[in-house]
């Protein structure tokens, strides 16, 4: 099984990767590959088992509405590639 | 013996006995690894002069207890304050954390002493450490071999002497699969045992971090340091932490062992299935009940793995996109393009793989074909180890299909570096705790022995564990990497 150029190119821009030519021919084939060996998984009827997307069982952790100390600023712009009066900066989007 | 070989328990007792200073101990360290880093490449980072800072400080309060004066690593995935965090990625190559993750911050809490941060595949996506952005890492029993993956800098670094434990991560084996291959300890806890704050997320309801050392007594005191409830990570459960310690007893009268008949199949070297048999008879004779049981779906976790773990690292990975940290393209026109080309740029090979494999399963059309199917397929798994552990305390296994492989054997279809996980994804499927002890060489390689527990049931683990090593003496046998 192959992925087609365009479904390799739909899933690309998804994911937000600018694939090369030869890149997108690479991941065709194993993408391909390694959904043919997932197919495995149709062997098994699964008709009513309910899905496990979390091993533990999961509820809200509350904890008081109180003001502690949180990092500074500045710190947290430092490891930013382009800041602007302490804000981050990307390129124009609308 | 020098003092770089000592393990954690003996360098408490030198502490404490004013036999060794941890001025002495952090030297010690520092010497051993002049003299076989540029062999091993354990380390991303070192830094030999905060830990010295930090050691003479310990020596002049004269605190020794807990790890206080004792040397350790990270793996680079876990966010150290001040110290560089890479996920040996050229995306974070120069991200600095301004704050440490839970674990690394409750090590520096008991007194540890940091020596640098490890090398890994890139984002613990890998078996072998080989997709690390910067360089492979080598296994010290063989510099040829791979030391395994993803924590593969974590275990060959304490394999090699050069620390006497590390942190790990571990997310479809990336803690046991690398003790295996390099003859140490590795264990992984039960998800929600340890806090993944800080810790880089790769599949958020797989990983769990873990412990690296060369005695069983070592991973017990670093567990209890680094388990327990975490007010800044709502999975790490809040349910009675023992002392791990208690359970280091030479005594496992009693014990239902059961070993999953699918586990010993072909595919699995011939080697390492007598090595293990051999070992099941050294419980047998230590008192255990030994017995064959079955996980029937075993075969059907890895490709669900394949599915549900890229899935989540898509998501994951989202967060990296040149705006609040790690690299950007600058030429970029829109903001688009800058995401797309930042990401093109600064992701490997394998990583780029699991995003669009991840992005395909969860993508509108495929995601109950893909996703969904693997969430069901999870239950099953987990079922089958509730149904055995209805009767048995513990299962036993090999960790791995086969010893360490050679450098580049395993770089071209990426199916065939997934099969490494094969014993070892669905202890993390299920959420179990697995841990993986040296048990016997093939061929002058280590071989590793996983252990697979009850939920939160880390005791007897630990206990099953120590008592093979207080009868066996794999534990003792060390490599030689040689010094440059």
């Amino acid at each position: 099984m192959t992925l087609s150029i365009q479904e390799v190119q739909h899933v690309a821009l998804l994911a937000r990767l600018n694939l090369g030519e030869e890149e997108k021919e690479k991941y065709a084939e194993q993408l391909g590959s390694i959904l043919q060996y997932a197919d495995k998984l149709n062997e098994l009827d699964t008709e009513g088992v309910e899905p496990l997307d979390h091993i533990l069982p999961v509820f809200n952790v509350f904890r008081e509405d109180k003001v502690i100390p949180g990092p500074d600023r500045e710190e947290i712009l430092a490891n930013a590639p382009l800041v602007e009066e302490g804000q981050y900066k990307v390129p124009k989007i609308i | 013996m020098d003092l770089y070989e000592l393990t954690l328990h003996e360098l408490q007792e030198k502490l404490h006995n004013k036999q060794a200073s941890s001025e002495e101990i952090v030297k010690a360290v520092f010497g051993r690894i002049k003299d076989v880093e540029a062999k091993i490449q354990a380390f991303i980072t070192l830094d030999e002069e905060g830990a010295l800072d930090k050691a003479r400080k310990c020596d002049a309060r004269g605190d020794f207890s807990s790890i206080a004066g004792i040397p350790y690593g990270l793996k680079d995935i876990i966010c150290s304050q001040g110290m560089k965090t890479t996920c040996a990625s050229k995306i974070l190559e120069n991200f600095v954390p301004f704050y440490d993750a839970t674990v690394a911050s409750r090590l520096k809490e008991a007194g540890g002493v940091l020596v640098g941060k490890l090398n890994m595949d890139e984002f613990a996506m890998g078996s072998s450490t080989e997709q690390s952005a910067f360089f492979p890492t080598r296994n010290p029993w063989d510099l040829d071999r791979v030391p395994g993956g993803s924590s593969g800098g974590s275990a060959a670094a304490v394999a090699a002497c050069e620390i006497p434990f590390a942190l790990g991560t571990d997310t479809g084996g990336s803690i046991r699969q690398p003790a295996s291959f390099c003859g140490v300890v590795g264990l992984k806890p039960t998800y929600g045992r340890v806090s993944r704050y800080g810790v880089v997320a790769y599949a958020s309801s797989l990983d769990q971090v873990g412990v690296f050392s060369r005695e069983v007594r070592d991973c017990a005191l670093v567990l209890n340091i680094i388990a327990g409830r975490d007010p800044l990570d709502s999975t790490c459960v809040d349910i009675e932490k023992p002392d791990y310690t208690e359970f280091l007893r030479d005594d496992i009268k009693g014990l239902k062992i059961g070993y999953p008949r699918e586990y010993f199949q072909e595919g699995i070297a011939k080697g390492i299935k007598d090595t293990v048999k051999k070992a099941l008879l050294k419980y047998e004779e230590l008192g255990a009940l030994v017995e064959e049981v079955s996980l029937p779906h075993s075969e059907y976790a890895l490709p669900a793995y394949y599915l549900v773990a890229p899935a989540e690292a898509s998501a994951n990975l989202a967060r990296f996109d040149g705006v609040r940290y790690g690299r950007r393209d600058f030429e970029a026109e829109n903001v688009i393009q800058m995401f797309s080309s930042t990401r093109a740029a600064g992701f490997g090979d394998e990583v780029k793989m699991r995003i669009m494999l991840g992005t395909y399963a969860l993508s509108s059309g495929y995601y109950d074909a893909y996703y969904l199917k693997a969430l069901k397929v999870r239950r099953l798994i987990k079922n089958d180890f509730d149904k055995v552990f209805n009767d048995f305390d513990l299962i036993v296994s090999p960790t791995t299909p086969t010893t360490a492989f050679k450098l580049g054997e395993q770089t071209g279809d990426p199916l065939t570096l997934y099969m490494n996980d094969i014993l070892t994804v669905p202890i993390n499927m299920a959420g179990l705790p697995g841990m993986s002890i040296p048990c016997g060489f093939v061929d002058a390689l280590p071989v590793g022995m996983q252990l697979i527990g009850k939920p939160f049931d880390e005791g007897t683990l630990i206990r099953a564990a120590y008592a093979f090593e207080q009868n066996t003496d794999y534990h003792t046998a060390k490599p030689d990497p040689g010094v440059m």
